[in-house]
Parts: structure tokens; sequence; C-alpha cells
């Protein structure tokens, strides 16, 4: 499969499931809640400062379809992560020229860092990679 | 298990808001080693899977339910150090956008859901990888089986926390028990989350797979006799 099909793929997915999915998941206090209430500490639990904010407890405030105003917190949500999140590893990933195979044998004895880097090119070398 | 504001007081709340940043900031460095240009844009795809997958809460019996963490899949997916990234910008949007989990409980929820699950699956999935036959189709039972094992810990370190730091003085023992109870269930639909996501991953493109690298890496270029470079 392609990078390019592989992460359509993946992004749909999400898609699907942050903004149609979500509507029909249960709607039960999760494990911690349960417990908090059984055990008597739920009344402790306060508002979050941004319990009033736009997509507060993933509804569209001013949607009155909760079907359209759940599914549009998460798919906004989805691209909120997607862009935060790609564009932090974008950032932080390694900037390096490419390494080519030839380079391979003169990396052996070197830094694990080079190994490594000797190890990716041979990867991307492989057919199908 | 988001932890809302109010359960834990404050100096425990700014404790593992310390933690947190640390952790944050270590695997910052950490994560430089895991990412490159080709496994970037996948980390960015795993952290947004996870809050969409953690939007999806499953029923696990009476009146309750359970969404995936997803701290064990992302650590088998793109490595430990960015997991914790990954989950952590879930968990910052959650609590700024959609009021999930608390603003002062943000250092607890990165803590819990962030570096416990990762380092408990990261650490399970490889002792197990480890034993296991070093075959690609050993990765996804192995990620689901720490996949379980991290929630039941995550609930133990928040009763943990809750017994230093609680707000109010309830029967701690009663806590344990219900904590680990209902978060071994859960751990079940986590696993079972986990193991059929990474199973289509290593399917798919198994070199993108952080946790099956050794298993690909094996299988080297070699130069045949007679072959002039």
């Amino acid at each position: 499969m392609s990078s390019r099909r592989f992460f359509a793929v993946a992004l749909v997915v999400s898609l699907v499931l942050a903004g149609v999915a979500s509507y029909y998941a249960s709607s039960h206090p999760d494990g911690l809640e349960h417990v908090a209430e059984q055990t008597g500490f739920l009344h402790t639990a306060e508002d979050s400062a941004t319990a009033d904010s736009p997509l507060a407890g993933y509804q569209t405030s001013g949607v009155d379809d909760s079907r359209v105003s759940g599914g549009l917190a998460g798919v906004i949500g989805v691209v909120v992560m997607l862009l935060l999140s790609t564009g932090l590893f974008w950032l932080v990933r390694r900037r390096e020229p490419h390494v080519d195979v030839a380079d391979g044998d003169r990396e052996n004895g070197e830094n694990a860092e080079n190994a490594e880097n000797s190890e990716n090119a041979q990867r991307s070398h492989r057919p199908g990679a | 298990m988001h932890v809302p504001d109010g359960f834990l007081d404050a100096p425990t709340s700014v404790a593992t808001g310390v933690v947190a940043a640390a952790a944050v900031a270590l695997s910052l460095r950490g994560a430089r080693r895991e990412l490159d240009d080709r496994t970037a844009p996948m980390a960015g795809l795993v952290a947004t899977f996870v809050f969409a997958a953690q939007m999806i809460n499953f029923p696990v019996g009476a009146g309750t339910s359970g969404h995936l963490m997803g701290g064990a899949l992302a650590a088998v997916l793109v490595g430990p150090w960015t997991a914790v990234l990954c989950l952590s910008v879930v968990l910052v949007v959650q609590a700024l956008l959609m009021a999930d989990g608390g603003i002062t409980a943000l250092g607890t929820n990165i803590t819990l859901i962030g570096i416990v699950t990762v380092t408990v699956g990261w650490v399970v999935f490889v002792c197990l990888r480890r034993v296991l036959p070093k075959r690609l189709t050993m990765v996804a039972p192995a990620a689901a089986v720490a996949a379980l094992v991290s929630v039941p810990v995550a609930a133990l370190v928040f009763t943990a926390l809750f017994a230093v730091g609680g707000n109010v003085s309830v029967d701690l023992g009663a806590v344990l028990t219900a904590m680990l109870t209902w978060h071994t269930v859960i751990g079940i639909g986590e696993a079972v989350v986990t193991g059929l996501v990474v199973a289509s991953v290593v399917a798919a493109r198994p070199d993108l797979v952080h946790g099956a690298r050794p298993l690909l890496v094996e299988r080297e270029l070699e130069l045949r006799p007679g072959v002039t470079p």
C-alpha cells in the first residue's frame, strides 16, 4: 500500500469515528466516573475552566441537532489534532541528508545513530517499501 | 479515565504537572531518534486516530463505559517517546477545546494516560517480543497484551495519587477494588482495539510499525559475488 493511500485511509477512519460513529458511543459514565460515584467522591469534581468553550463536551454550541453538533465537534477536533501533532512531529524529527546505501560500509563501527541511518537507508531501498 | 478538576488537591496536581512537564521535555529529545521524514506524518496520524478513538465509549456492563486510552497502541506504532507526545497533544486538545479532563488535572491526565500507559505498554510489549517467535504475526498479539496490562496499572496509579491527594476521605480499599475491577474489563476492550489496529497496520505497512522494526531489519541487503556495485 502506498504511503499516500495508507495515510488517506487512516484519516478517513479517524474522521468517520469522530464525526459519525461517536454519536452511537455509550453515554454511560466512564470507569473512573462510575467508581467515583460508587465510592462517594464524584461530588468533588469541578467544572473545567473551559466548560463554556464552543466545543465543550464534544458538542458545538449553537447547533441544535445533537448528531450534527457532536459530529462537527469531532471533525473539528480531528482537523486540529492533525495540524497540531503533525506540525509538532515535523519540527521534532531528525533532519539529515539522504544517506546512500553505498555509504553503509564505512559506517560500520561508528556511533549508533549513524548505524541507524544506514539501517533506514537500507530499509528505504527494500522493494515495496 | 480523564480526571476532572477537583478530585486531587493542589499539591498533588502540581506534582503530577511537574512530572508531566519533565516527561514531555525528555520525550521531545527522545522522539528525535524515532521521527524522520517518513515517520513524522505517521506519528501525527496516530495522535489524530487516538483522539478520534477516544470519542468512542464502549459499554462495559452495569451502566459503565470505557474507551481506548491508546498508550500501548501509540508506543508500538511510533515508539515510546513519540507516543508520550502523541497522548500529550491529545490530552491538551481535549482539555482546552472539549473540556474533557480538567485544566489543573492536565498534568495528572498526562501522567496517567500518557506516561503510565505508554511506559507499561512499551515495557510489556518489548518483553513479549523478546520471548515470542520473531515473526510479524506476533506483533499484534503482543501489543494487545501490553494494552490489556496498561489500563489497570493506570487505574492503580490513579488510586495511589488519590490516596495521597484525594480531596475527600473515602474508603480507599473500595476505591482500589472498584478501579482495578472496572479497568481490567476496560483493558479487555483496549486489548481488542489495539490488537486489531496494530494487525491492520502490520498487514498494510509493516515498515511503519516502530515495534516491528527489529523483525524487519534481519532481512538485510547483501552484495552477491560477481555483482559490481
